[in-house]
């Protein structure tokens, strides 16, 4: 399949490419990794007008320490996110969760940003970027803004980020202190999307479960918070019996889809489990 | 259209090309570089991977235009001066495949493998081309013939540390009897 003709710009800085965003006509997409957006242009499930590529844009791209945050490049591939320093020593759960993304010829073509702006429900960065509580860098004609990672998911595969704007780069809290973090996912097959998978970052103090951060993914057509698994945990013992009372909480109130994978209540039913497991992991138990 | 340049193969091209047309139709058609197959356009099989800048990438799913100078080797530029790739000629003598239509992408996808980890386990390769699906093999040949090359690579022409043999594989017969049949 050939995708449909389009206008094709490559801006080399942001403000080239705000511009090449206003100027792109009715229908104008972002080109990142296009690890997502070709295989839809392929199928012609889009067809846009124009198709800006990112590619040459090299302020968008790395990974950098600022104060008490990690900062990630939108444009920094998932291979590149793997093997950075900072990543690994402050974000370990963003460098287990990208191991798990597709397949390593997606990963050295696929973006972090790219993956977080298409936001499709079974992808694992989103309920990565919620549970660290991440901020997005917003680019648009009247400058910059910062949005928390509970505003940015708003809709199924829709983000914060309205036409015109460009996400540009990831601000990743360094959780300093003694925090564990794991990314329990589940699927059947290689290179298969998440049918649903758990990201815990947990604080540990004085053999009890300080503090812990809960993202779910595909559990609903944005990754969800597990707020009720978060406040059961605060102050728990750590240990197996206990988790496993908090994890029980992890599908209350979510309303995960059926499809050929797998039907809503298994889906709940999976929530549970690898929240369990996930959180376990993370408290080292 | 757009006006590119590009090393294929350590030649220098330069062409013009609809933006809308992928690398491995460009690589394909407009050079002539059939070794590279298009298996399942719907990027999962992985039988069209190729390496840019030294990377493997699924070629249905890069615009020509993205690879605009860079440098792209297919599986007919891997091999030097009339020799076969070390990865090339493991899955020749290790048997790892049977129609070969994945091959060229599995070749492409265990030397970017082979380049990041260079004495990968069974398990390691298995994961490592998790991105390249074969139809026949079962994939126990191809992880064969990928620890065979590692091993070849690496100097040691003994091959895989684990079994230390590099007779050909045995083709399990017992799970194919219509071959021994004809045989």
């Amino acid at each position: 399949m050939i995708p449909a003709p389009f206008e094709y710009a490559r801006p080399t800085t942001v403000d080239e490419v705000l511009q090449a965003l206003a100027e792109g006509g009715e229908d104008v997409k972002v080109l990142a990794g296009g690890q997502s957006l070709i295989p839809v242009m392929r199928l012609r499930l889009a067809a846009p007008e124009t198709v800006v590529d990112l590619g040459r844009v090299a302020e968008l791209r790395g990974v950098r320490e600022e104060d008490d945050a990690i900062v990630v490049g939108a444009m920094t591939t998932h291979s590149d996110v793997l093997a950075d320093p900072l990543i690994r020593q402050y974000a370990p759960l963003v460098a287990e969760a990208t191991a798990t993304v597709a397949d390593r010829q997606v990963r050295h073509r696929g973006t972090f940003g790219g993956a977080l702006v298409h936001a499709d429900p079974a992808g694992d960065l989103p309920a990565v970027a919620l549970a660290l509580d991440a901020d997005f860098v917003i680019a648009g004609p009247e400058g910059r803004r910062t949005i928390g990672a509970s505003e940015f998911f708003v809709d199924y595969l829709t983000t914060a980020v309205q036409e015109g704007e460009l996400l540009v780069e990831v601000r990743l809290p360094k959780l300093a202190g003694s925090w564990g973090m794991h990314y329990a996912k589940f699927n059947r097959v290689a290179q298969a999307w998440s049918i649903v998978a758990v990201a815990a970052a947990v604080r540990r103090e004085d053999g009890r479960i300080a503090e812990a951060r809960i993202g779910l993914t595909n559990m609903g057509p944005t990754p969800l918070r597990a707020r009720q698994v978060e406040e059961a945990l605060a102050g728990a013992e750590a240990t197996p019996e206990a988790v496993a009372a908090a994890a029980a909480h992890a599908a209350e109130g979510t309303e995960p889809s059926s499809d050929l994978n797998a039907q809503a209540d298994y889906r709940q039913h999976l929530a549970t489990v690898l929240t369990r497991r996930a959180v376990s992991t993370a408290a080292g138990l | 259209m757009t006006r590119i340049s590009v090393r294929v193969d350590g030649a220098s091209y330069d062409d013009d090309v609809e933006p809308r047309t992928l690398l491995v139709h460009y690589l394909r058609e407009q050079l002539g570089k059939v070794g590279t197959v298009v298996g399942c356009d719907t990027s999962n099989c992985g039988a069209c991977t190729v390496h840019v800048d030294g990377e493997a990438v699924k070629s249905c799913t890069v615009f020509a235009v993205q690879a605009d100078g860079a440098e792209v080797t297919t599986i007919e530029g891997v091999g030097q001066g009339g020799e076969l790739h070390p990865v090339q000629k493991a899955f020749h003598e290790m048997h790892g495949l049977q129609c070969g239509y994945c091959t060229p992408g599995m070749i492409m996808a265990s030397i970017d493998l082979l380049g990041e980890n260079p004495d990968p386990s069974d398990d390691e390769v298995r994961e490592g081309i998790e991105g390249n699906l074969c139809r026949c093999t079962g994939y126990q040949n191809i992880v064969r013939a990928v620890r065979h090359a590692a091993a070849d690579m690496r100097g040691n022409g003994s091959g895989p540390s684990a079994n230390g043999h590099v007779a050909p594989a045995e083709v399990d017969t017992a799970a194919a009897p219509h071959v021994v049949g004809q045989a």
